[in-house]
Formats: structure tokens, C-alpha cells, sequence
């Protein structure tokens, strides 16, 4: 139908596959072509490059399942892959809730999303290094205790996701992004820190420049010189974009469908209640063009939309494929999510924060004595019971003032207790990939130190 | 097992003139170093959930790395498809990391000793499907029938067969078949209405599957999992500040894993990155702690013959009576370093770059009675189960998370704890180690370490430690 060869080995497979016994199969193919470049100390450290693919496939028999990939496309290997799912149908159980979506809900989002741009395959390996190495310059050259670096790295990745079912859903999408990042040591005494900046866009033009990413690396390791343990205590705590990107990781896992049906989540039951204080919506939108979280549609075949989660502090809807919403009663959010095998997870779009009003420094002034944290360790989070307990360093906050560094602390509080103390959110939303976040202000958190 | 029954002879027809030609080509550009990695990949898993077997899937993923090292320099390309011209396509690609005319005309493979330190005849891998499906059944059932409370048992079974093929400019041929699988069962406890909690246990290593069926059955994974839940509905907050800690043996080990092992890998060090940096043959622990990484411990799951490097494994000596003394070092590291490799090279795959890593990293065992030392404890928390743990090579802070802890008051253990992060400095933490207890314990063989977005099979392993300051992060 479209000339798309690999799309039409997606369509064989199905057929191969109800040839061979499946009432049902889905599949999914992904072919990529990676590049990155990796600078250090101003000489080049790796080049690497290569294209790969693969396919995966699900079939059902009845109600019962199985799923088998491969990477090897050949004839003999796709025999071999359908033959290696159907085998599985006779160990799985009959499952009443297992199936593909309802045929009214496939379908896909039309137009441009722009999530390919042809140009990224074509950048020049030469003017890549430069790039990665001029991003690391202006890092080690933005002052004297950036001694060190652990390089900067260009990456770059085009790449095609095809998914086809027995039910005549077939679509396929290209994507490409290309990533520039940098990480410098600053060393002032005995003092030595490493910190990051980075940036990621579908084409060459949305990449902020070098010299900016290099500087921004630099600045956030030098703040983090010299700092110091503080005693325990409760204070107020700001999360910067990066750490409020990390508590909306943990957000995200609460409203994942299979959490909720299996009572693995503290907002299990939830729905229609407040959760969280007014300040926080919370959306997931697969549909903006050109960001990261972006697809026309997931994977199951269901097309992508926009999703209220968290309405002004009402828990409004759960994150669902079709398993999980006929578990719950529901109707899939279109969040189908897959690697090449296995039964289809759950995802996220584009999931984020709607921003506020004031600035991140307004919400700073407002602090005679609190903790503003720029970076979170570990995995202390229990997403059952909302317990939050994670290793964090960053600024302490005097007088409104960043005034000092901190480390070696642990921040902890419940986050049932956290999303209902959020006191404001600031005006500095950006996508730097699928979770996006402005500066959030937590009421108070138990610091843990000396 | 020698090249010449290796799958990559005998089915895909690889000979030692082919894997000579394809070296030539890689240092065609005139690199110091070339090298091949050929994988073949087996995986297969079964998951239980709600009592029904709801997922089973297998697959094959094949392929070849490339590899050139020129100075610092790493060309690194490659390829799923085992064709000729595939292969030749990516050494070529790969070879372009240096500029000059080819040095080396000649490459003369030999197959080097090694280990067997998985005498493996049928991989899990290898096993009917119908026998494997029984792990998961019967440790969802044992895990319901441990207590009424326990409501939701998830339980999975993985495994995969790993072939692999090492053919380096230096004349090192290897072949390695790398069996791994692993059971792990999670389960949810509830009383009264109250909130949830939670308790998982798992293990495994490069075994038979006689192994779940004689030495470590899918009842004991499930009661220990059943236990911990249970334990956890009386739990309380876990405590905030600084206070000792004894940890329990085994899993605990992650400590290690995390405050040491990681900033001991060469190419931190090499770099100057690494706290750890320029410390060799300083006190970074007390005298009673000996630390070892061993690659070389039968069945373990960080176990391997050869590294990815097609170096045959060690046991390498980290910290000897608290001194510093070695580092985990890699082919380039080393080189670069003018070392010897201490068989520490390994990568995720054959799309991935080598690196320095770890894989069983313990500590030996020291004198102590394990209940003595918990009694030497006026007020303290210990703790027996862990999470995940992370850290910060440059600063050397790291955490680690224990699921469940006790309170030790007067010297006896009392409130189970829930959710205590620990966190301390690399170089700083374990000179506060006051005792050292006589149990050394591995753990099951569960661990994944990942670094640079790769992830690899670990193992850990600790005996009863106290340690008199360390902070705890919690609300109480």
C-alpha cells in the first residue's frame, strides 16, 4: 500500500503469523542508524556508528498470548520468530481481559508532527567533533578550577517505527534527534565536583549553541564547590527544572495503569479527589509537534491525544493501554508502550507541568531558610506507600539567597503529604525531552544531614 | 569450548582466515589495536501476575562489534548481520578513527586457557518451556499460601544463552558460552485496610535449571519475598541524621558496590575524575576491611571465563586491610596506563564499547560474631534488605536504599524500618567501620549494575559490618 518494504514485512508477519494459528498478532518493527561523537581535554575520545533492526511480534490465540522477536529479518528468521511465538500460546494462561484495543479506537493523529528531519542523516562527521569539542572549550575555559573534563559528545539517531495488526491497523513514522552535552570537572582544594548541561532537539537548528551548553555545565559544577553537610532538619525545599523532572518520573509511576489495578500505587482509588494542591495540573500530551514524547499514534495502534492527569489538584485520569483500562473499567489513554517484544506497557507522551506565574527567583526570595535542590540520588522512592527517601545535593537558601553548597544530605517526606504541599510552581516550563517540569516550591521536607 | 564448535564456526561458517582478514581491514587506517566481539543471544521470560501466566515471550539477537584503538582514540562500529560484506563494511568504518598507513600485516589467533567456571551441559535457555512455566506457578502459589495478608504476587522467570567470540589484533581468540537466569517474586501485603507494603526477593546465577528445582526453589524466593511484606505492616519511618549502622550479609553488599567499586574503575581514574584518583596505596578504609572483585567464583551471576575483551578473569584486590590497592582495568585503560588488564572489560553487547566494570564485589569476612556486634549497639539501625544504590565518581557521595531495617535499642533489634536511604563519601565512609562479622554471604544474584547506559549481570556480597557513623535519610 505504501511502498515501505519494512512495512510490508510487518504486514507478512501478521499474515504469517494467522497462517500459523494466531486468532490475533501485532507487530512492531524498528530500524535505527546511530552516530555519536565523543570529545575529551579537546581531543577526540570515540566515534561510533552503525543501523540496526529488528522485529518483534505478539500474537494471541483465543485468549491467551505469546511474543518472540528477532533480529534476524530474513525468511528463515522470521519462520522462526512467528513459530517462537505461537509455541509460547500453549504455556500462557486464558486471560478474559487480554486482546487487542476495540476497532473503533485505532487511529492515528494526522499531519506533520515534525519528528524527522532528513538533514540529521546528512551533518558532516568533521563538523560534529567541532561542535562537541567547542561546547567542551567553552565549558573548560569559563574559569580556572574547570580543570578537568569527562568530554562532551555530539549524538545523533534516524530511525523508523513501524507497527502493524491483524486487524488492518498499519502505520509507520520516522524520527530523528541529534543531542549535544557536555560534563566538566571544577576542583577548588580538595573540593572536586562534575556536573552537566545538555540539549536535544529533532535537527541541528533547535540545539541551543555550544558555547552556551559548555558554559551552563561549567557554571552548575562550580556552584557545587565546597559544600557542605547541613544539620537535620524540616525546612522548605525547592526542586529545579531537573530535579522536578525526576518527581514527575514518580508521579508518572503512581498513574501507570498496571500500579493502579494492582493496588501498587498511593493514588490507587483516587480518582476524582484532590490530590495535590491547586497550583498543579498535570498533562500528558502525545500530540505537540516536534517534541519528544510526541507519536501519531502508540504502541497498540490507538492514536495519540491529550490527557488531563491532575486537574488543579483533582486526580482526573490514570495513564491506561488496553489492558489495563478493561482492568479498571476504562477506556485506553493511547499510551500503549513496547520495546519489540512482550505484551504492550504503558507510556507517557509529552508529561508535564503546566507552569505558573512567578519566577523561579520569586519563589527563592520568599525563603528565609530552606534547601533548593539541583540534584537527586538513588532509588528511596515507594511508589506503594508515596515514601520518599533520596540522596540530594544542591543550595542552600539564606534570606531568600542561594547562599551555599550543600551535599551528602538525603531529602524525605511522603509524597501523598509532598503533591498536597506544593505551594507554587514557577514560569520556567521547557521540553528538554518527554517530562518537562518548571521550579516547583515543596512546603517542607525533612533534610537529613549531620 | 574451542572456535571450532562455536556456533559462529559451525553455523554461521566463520573461519580463523576470515576473522584475520576482518582485523586487517580494521587497522587498514593504522590503529595500535583492533578487536572483533561476535554475540549470539538467546533471552527468554515468563511472567505471573493475578495468579495467571500473562506474558511469555524468546528471542535471538545476533551480531558483531568492531573495534580500533588508536592512541586515546576508539573507532567503534557494527553490525546485526553476519555477511561478509557486513562485517567488512563495519571494520572499515571503524578503522577510520586513525590516519595512517597499516603497521600490522599479520595476525596469529591462539586460543589462550581459561576458566570453566560454568560447566553448564543445557542452558536454561535450552530447557522445554513447560518445565520453566512451573518456577513462576509455584512461587505465586507458595507466596499466597505464606500468609492471608499477601494479596498480589507478581513472579518472573528470565533467562537467556549468550554466545560470544573475541578475536583481537594481539592474537587472543576466545569463545565463551554464558548462561544466566534469574527468578524474582514481589509481593503485596495489606491489614486492616491499611496501606500496602511491599517485600520482593530473587536470585540465580550461570546454572543448570536443576538449580530452582534442588538448591533454591521458586518457595524459597517466595516466602522470603512473603516475609519481608508481612514484616513491613508494622513498620515505622524510617529515622533522619547521622547514627550508626550495621548492615546484614549478603545484598547489603551494594554498599560496596557503590561507595567503592565503581570509583576504582580504571578509566575515572585515568582520567583523574574518580575521588578515588591518585589515592593508590593510601587508608581509604579502616584496617579490618579487605575488599576483592572476583570474576572468577563458580556459577556466580558476575561471573565469566573471559571478559568481553576475551581476557580470562581475576580476582582483583580493591582495598587490602583499608589500603588502596588496585584498580579495575580494561584493555585501553591499561594500555594507556602501562598495566596489565585485570580481565575487567566488559560491555552490554556487541552495539556497545567496553569499559572498565565490576562483577562479584565483596568483602572478606573478619572475626566478629554477628550477634555480638548488633548487641555492641546502644542505639543504631540495621538493615537487611536494600533497593537500588547510585553514585557521584567526582564528589564520591553515594546512596543506597534499605527496604527493610530494624531498630537496634540497647543492643536488641526492635521496630522494623521502612524506606531508609543511606548516604555517605567513597573515600570517607568505610573508615568508620569498627567490626567486621565471620559471615560472609554473596548475595542471591539479582544485581545489574549500569554505567554509561549499559547495563551489566553483577554480583555483591558482605558479612555482618558495623559501621559507628553513617547518615540515614528518613522523616522521623
Amino acid at each position: 500500500m505504501s511502498g515501505n518494504p519494512l512495512l510490508e514485512l510487518a504486514q507478512d508477519i501478521v499474515g504469517k503469523a494467522r497462517a500459523a494459528g494466531a486468532s490475533d498478532a501485532e507487530v512492531t518493527i524498528a530500524e535505527g542508524e546511530e552516530f555519536s561523537a565523543n570529545v575529551r581535554m579537546r581531543e577526540v575520545e570515540n566515534l561510533k556508528e552503525a543501523g540496526s533492526r529488528g522485529a518483534g511480534l505478539r500474537i494471541l490465540i483465543g485468549k491467551r498470548t505469546g511474543a518472540s522477536y528477532t533480529s534476524d529479518l530474513s525468511g528463515e528468521g522470521i519462520a522462526h520468530l512467528v513459530k517462537s511465538a505461537i509455541e509460547l500460546a500453549d504455556i500462557t494462561t486464558e486471560d478474559p481481559h487480554a486482546g487487542l484495543p476495540d476497532p473503533d479506537e485505532f487511529g492515528r493523529v494526522e499531519g506533520d508532527l515534525g519528528l524527522y528531519s532528513a538533514s540529521v542523516a546528512e551533518l558532516d562527521t568533521g563538523f560534529k567533533i567541532e561542535i562537541a569539542k567547542r561546547a567542551e572549550d567553552a565549558a573548560l575555559t569559563t574559569d580556572p578550577r574547570i580543570s578537568n573534563s569527562e568530554g562532551a559528545s555530539f549524538d545523533n539517531y534516524v530511525g523508523q517505527h513501524i507497527f502493524a495488526n491483524s486487524r488492518g491497523f498499519a502505520g509507520a513514522y520516522r524520527s530523528s534527534y541529534c543531542s549535544l552535552s557536555t560534563s566538566p570537572v571544577a576542583r577548588d582544594g580538595d573540593s572536586m565536583e562534575r556536573d552537566y548541561w545538555y540539549t536535544m532537539a529533532r535537527d541541528f537548528a533547535g540545539l541551543e549553541a555550544p558555547e552556551y551548553v559548555g558554559r551552563m555545565a561549567a557554571q552548575r559544577a562550580l556552584r557545587r564547590l565546597n559544600a557542605v553537610k547541613v544539620e537535620t532538619q524540616k525546612v522548605p525545599v525547592i526542586f529545579e527544572p531537573r530535579t522536578a523532572r525526576s518527581l514527575l518520573d514518580n508521579i508518572f509511576e503512581a498513574v501507570h495503569g498496571m500500579s493502579v489495578y494492582r493496588h501498587e500505587s498511593f493514588l490507587a482509588g483516587k480518582l476524582g479527589e484532590k490530590v495535590s494542591s491547586e497550583c498543579v495540573t498535570l498533562i500528558d500530551d502525545g500530540t505537540i509537534p516536534g517534541l519528544f514524547g510526541t507519536s501519531p499514534f502508540d504502541d497498540e495502534g490507538v492514536a495519540s491525544r491529550r490527557t488531563m492527569v491532575i486537574e488543579r489538584g483533582v486526580l482526573k485520569n490514570y495513564m491506561l493501554n488496553t489492558y489495563a483500562a478493561r482492568k479498571l473499567g476504562m477506556k485506553t489513554t493511547g499510551s500503549a508502550s513496547r520495546g519489540l517484544t512482550g505484551n504492550a506497557g504503558i507510556g507517557h507522551g509529552n508529561f508535564f507541568l503546566e507552569k505558573g506565574v512567578q519566577t523561579p527567583e520569586q519563589l527563592i526570595a520568599g525563603i528565609p531558610n530552606g534547601f533548593y535542590v539541583t540534584e537527586l540520588m538513588g532509588f528511596g522512592v515507594n511508589v506503594v506507600t508515596g515514601d520518599y527517601s533520596r540522596g540530594a545535593a544542591g543550595l542552600w537558601i539564606r534570606n531568600g539567597e542561594l547562599a551555599f553548597a550543600v551535599s551528602e544530605v538525603t531529602i524525605a517526606g511522603n509524597l501523598n503529604e509532598m503533591l498536597l504541599g506544593i505551594e507554587a510552581v514557577a514560569n520556567d516550563l521547557e521540553f528538554r525531552g518527554s517530562v518537562a517540569a518548571p521550579t516547583i516550591k515543596m512546603g517542607e521536607m525533612t533534610v537529613g544531614g549531620k | 569450548m574451542q572456535f571450532s564448535e562455536s556456533i559462529f564456526a559451525a553455523r554461521f561458517g566463520i573461519t580463523r582466515q576470515d576473522l584475520e582478514g576482518y582485523l586487517g581491514e580494521a587497522l587498514s587506517q593504522g590503529g595500535d589495536y583492533a578487536d572483533l566481539y561476535f554475540e549470539y543471544l538467546l533471552t527468554s521470560s515468563i511472567s505471573i501476575d493475578e495468579s495467571m501466566v500473562k506474558s511469555a515471550a524468546q528471542g535471538v539477537s545476533m551480531g558483531v562489534g568492531v573495534r580500533v584503538i588508536a592512541g586515546e582514540r576508539t573507532g567503534y562500529a557494527y553490525s546485526d548481520d553476519l555477511a561478509p560484506e557486513k562485517i567488512r563494511k563495519a571494520a572499515n568504518v571503524a578503522a577510520h578513527i586513525a590516519s595512517a598507513p597499516a603497521k600490522v600485516e599479520k595476525f596469529d589467533l591462539n586460543e589462550g586457557r581459561k576458566h570453566n567456571l560454568y560447566p553448564v551441559i543445557t542452558a536454561p535457555t535450552e530447557t522445554a518451556f513447560t518445565e520453566r512455566v512451573e518456577l513462576v506457578k509455584r512461587a505465586d502459589r507458595a507466596a499466597r499460601a505464606y500468609d492471608p495478608r499477601i494479596f498480589q504476587v507478581q513472579a518472573m522467570y528470565a533467562d537467556n544463552l549468550r554466545q560470544v567470540l573475541v578475536a583481537t589484533s594481539d592474537g587472543r581468540l576466545s569463545v565463551d558460552r554464558q548462561p544466566l537466569s534469574r527468578l524474582s517474586v514481589s509481593a503485596l501485603a495489606r491489614q486492616d485496610g491499611g496501606a500496602p507494603q511491599r517485600g520482593h526477593a530473587g536470585g540465580g546465577g550461570r546454572m543448570e535449571l536443576d538449580y530452582f528445582l534442588k538448591e533454591k526453589t521458586p518457595e524459597d524466593f517466595a516466602r522470603e519475598a512473603a516475609r519481608e511484606a508481612i514484616a513491613m505492616l508494622d513498620s515505622v519511618e524510617a529515622p533522619a541524621g547521622e547514627m550508626t549502622v550495621v548492615l546484614g550479609p549478603g545484598w547489603p553488599g551494594i554498599l560496596l558496590h557503590e561507595a567503592v567499586g565503581h570509583g576504582l574503575e580504571a578509566d575515572f581514574n585515568r582520567k583523574g575524575v574518580s575521588a578515588f584518583s591518585g589515592r593508590m596505596g593510601q587508608k581509604v578504609a579502616s584496617e579490618l576491611c579487605t575488599i576483592v572483585d572476583d570474576g572468577t567464583i563458580g556459577n556466580r551471576r558476575g561471573s565469566l571465563n573471559v571478559d568481553d575483551e576475551g581476557q580470562p578473569t581475576k580476582r582483583n584486590v580493591l582495598i587490602e586491610n583499608g589500603v588502596l590497592r588496585g584498580y579495575l582495568q580494561d584493555k585501553l585503560s591499561s594500555t594507556l596506563l602501562g598495566t596489565e588488564s585485570t580481565g575487567s572489560g566488559r560491555r552490554e553487547s556487541y552495539a556497545h564499547i567496553p569499559m572498565p566494570r565490576m562483577t562479584n564485589t565483596f568483602m572478606l569476612a573478619g572475626e566478629s560474631d554477628p550477634e555480638e556486634i548488633i548487641r555492641s549497639v546502644p542505639k543504631g539501625l540495621y538493615c537487611v534488605n536494600f533497593g537500588g544504590g547510585q553514585v557521584d565518581i567526582t564528589s564520591g557521595n553515594f546512596v543506597f536504599s534499605a527496604s527493610e531495617s530494624y531498630f537496634i535499642e540497647d543492643g536488641k533489634l526492635t521496630r522494623p524500618v521502612r524506606n531508609a536511604t543511606l548516604i555517605g563519601n567513597g573515600p570517607e565512609a568505610l573508615k568508620y567501620v569498627s567490626m567486621v562479622g565471620n559471615d560472609l554471604r554473596l548475595d542471591e544474584g539479582i544485581g545489574t549494575c549500569g554505567k554509561d547506559g549499559q547495563s551489566v549481570p553483577v554480583g555483591v556480597g558482605i558479612p555482618t559490618i558495623k559501621i559507628d557513623k553513617m547518615t540515614v535519610g528518613g522523616t522521623a
